[in-house]
């Protein structure tokens, strides 16, 4: 049970703390230290399988031609922005992109405004049906979306006539349950003396959301705006069914529709496709890499689905 | 609305000043405000998810097509006839069957690994956030964007196919009717694995620490200790990350779509959602494609609550 190699002059030395007991078995600490390095190292290996191909996106959207040789897989060689050009000269990349972030933004604001009231309301009011709310707020989590496309298809495109629109494409996404969810478990956590003391005070309830909740939300905001964002951004069947016309279409179809119908006419095409990939992908891995720290279990846990 | 704004205290104990509050108390509940606030949610889950899951099923049992905005159009009821049509189509069996060599592939894959690695992680000093983010950074990106690599990695002359040399399958990964869904399923493993890892990571955390002590003090090495503690400490979450890697399963649309060039090799990657599509949407039979949808949502139900008693019983 000797946890460290100096001689043990205080007694209380000679008593496993905690974290020792745990490490110690009755293998030498060099296999112990051999098999926590074997585990890293297959952690890391891992991550290399796992990010390759973001790695081999980038590389292949800079070549001038594709190489699919394991010598093209090395970062070297000529490097070209061609690819980019390629692929905004054969669609409309910029009014692709800002239809993503129309689309994207919408959905980000209808999440934002009507889950924080809903989220609110669930976590902090006392009204009638909000058991069967909460209920039929995670019954939604276990219906998959897209086996609701017939009939959302047909009352938003055929009934509504909300075909390459805007609205008909942000609708069945205004309000993200997952995020109300993420918004009711923020306002569960905070201690119940703030809002008592507000309400002794004599504060509505209005204002006890607009001057006591609120301004707290804001890690809530952030989590809620990760999880929200890469929903409507790589969202693919949705848009490519509600938008026939090419100047109303996010990038994610735009980009879809060019591999599948007009890539063989580019000179580079696999070079052309990845320069677009690397352009759909990038908002998206830059703002979880950036603000990983709010991307975690314990986040969301609570939110189910992503 | 009125009564709530007045009153000076949250609690039930101030009786109302007279009986129209109590009234509505007892009515609307002690914050009616917070109808008002969850109004929209509301709206929104029955227009969006209540009011089509109807419309599916009653589509499904009438000879639906579409019609222009307004017309009024006669739609007879004809009971079964759809599902009939829907079961004993080819394609849709297919189709079904293919979602289900899908599901037998990734959802135990998705299981284990997302589970070993969340317990390496969980262990793991060096480079946590650098490792976490390696692993979840496929889950966040568009499928499209992925499938594109994914295209270029797995063609003909791709470098997958480069580095095997003479053991590369012909015909090529996408276009072999025997390899085009395992690929399909390997790609969505490791889009969707990232976010399993953090489901798990989460419920490492609330396992017990004093069970590992106590696991070590009889002799377990670490792998009895996986299997002893670890792998019943987490089993809520196993049986949330199977009900929702089998719902993704059964969501499968892209995938087929792009990496497979609509399914193919003849209908070998078709998914139901495809399906659904292809009889839907192109060629104008949505009541099929409900039937469809509906016998899909009845099977994924089916395999939830057989899992569910599968893996919580003890």
């Amino acid at each position: 049970m000797v946890s460290t190699g100096s001689t043990t002059r205080d007694p209380r030395d000679a008593v496993p703390t905690r974290s020792d007991a745990r490490d110690d078995d009755s293998t030498p600490s060099t296999a112990r230290g051999g098999r926590r390095l074997l585990g890293t190292l297959v952690l890391f290996a891992g991550a290399l399988v796992f990010l390759f191909p973001f790695y081999y996106m980038v590389v292949g959207s800079l070549r001038a031609k594709a190489d699919t040789s394991v010598a093209g897989a090395l970062p070297f060689g000529d490097f070209t922005f061609d690819n980019f050009i390629a692929i905004d000269s054969r669609v409309d990349l910029l009014g692709s992109l800002l239809n993503s972030a129309i689309f994207t933004g919408g959905v980000l604001l209808g999440t934002v405004v009507f889950g924080v009231l809903a989220g609110y309301a669930l976590a902090r009011l006392h009204f009638r049906g909000r058991g069967t709310l909460f209920a039929v707020m995670l019954l939604v989590q276990i219906v998959p979306f897209q086996l609701l496309i017939i009939p959302i298809y047909v009352m938003i495109v055929r009934t509504y006539g909300l075909a390459d629109s805007y609205l008909g494409m942000i609708a069945p996404f205004l309000i993200n349950s997952a995020a109300v969810f993420v918004f009711r478990q923020f306002f569960l956590q905070l201690p119940d003396d703030l809002f008592d003391a507000a309400a002794l005070d004599g504060a509505s309830e209005l204002r006890i959301l607009w001057s006591v909740a609120l301004p707290l939300v804001r890690p809530a905001l952030l989590t809620v705006v990760l999880i929200t964002f890469i929903g409507p951004w790589n969202e693919f069947l949705w848009p490519f069914l509600v938008t026939k016309d090419t100047s109303m279409q996010p990038l994610a179809v735009t980009l879809a529709n060019y591999i599948s119908n007009i890539a063989g006419r580019a000179a580079n095409p696999y070079g052309a496709i990845l320069a677009g990939a690397v352009v759909l992908a990038a908002p998206a891995v830059a703002l979880f890499v950036v603000f990983q720290k709010r991307f975690t279990g314990s986040e969301l846990s609570s939110g189910v689905k992503g | 609305m009125t009564t709530t704004t007045q009153a000076p205290v949250r609690g039930a104990a101030e009786p109302g000043p007279g009986g129209r509050r109590r009234w509505t108390e007892k009515v609307l509940g002690r914050q009616p405000l917070g109808i008002l606030f969850a109004a929209p949610y509301a709206v929104f889950l029955v227009a969006i998810f209540a009011y089509p899951l109807v419309l599916a099923v009653w589509i499904s049992f009438h000879d639906y097509f579409f019609a222009a905005p307004g017309a009024q159009v006669d739609r007879p009821f004809v009971g079964l006839d759809n599902y009939r049509a829907v079961l004993g189509d080819p394609d849709v069996q297919r189709s079904f069957l293919n979602v289900a060599e899908f599901l037998v592939i990734n959802v135990p894959l998705t299981v284990v690994l997302s589970l070993v690695l969340a317990t390496a992680l969980n262990a793991a000093v060096r480079a946590r956030t650098f490792l976490r983010v390696s692993y979840y950074v496929p889950y966040v990106t568009a499928s499209v964007s992925l499938v594109a690599v994914w295209l270029f990695l797995f063609s003909k002359d791709g470098l997958v196919n480069q580095l095997l040399g003479p053991l590369a399958p012909n015909p090529s990964w996408l276009v072999n009717e025997a390899l085009a869904m395992p690929v399909i399923a390997l790609f969505v493993t490791w889009k969707q694995l990232g976010f399993y890892i953090l489901l798990y990571l989460a419920a490492l955390q609330n396992v017990s620490k004093d069970l590992y002590e106590a696991a070590s003090v009889d002799g377990a090495g670490r792998l009895a200790s996986f299997r002893n503690v670890t792998v019943p400490g987490v089993r809520p979450a196993t049986t949330l990350v199977v009900i929702l890697a089998t719902i993704t399963g059964a969501n499968l649309f892209t995938e087929p779509y792009l990496l497979t060039n609509g399914g193919g090799p003849d209908g070998a990657s078709a998914s139901p959602v495809f399906v659904m599509y292809q009889k839907g949407i192109e060629q104008g039979n949505p009541d099929t494609a409900s039937a469809i949808g509906v016998v899909l949502v009845i099977c994924v139900l089916l395999i939830s609550l057989v899992n569910r008693k599968l893996l919580e019983r003890d």
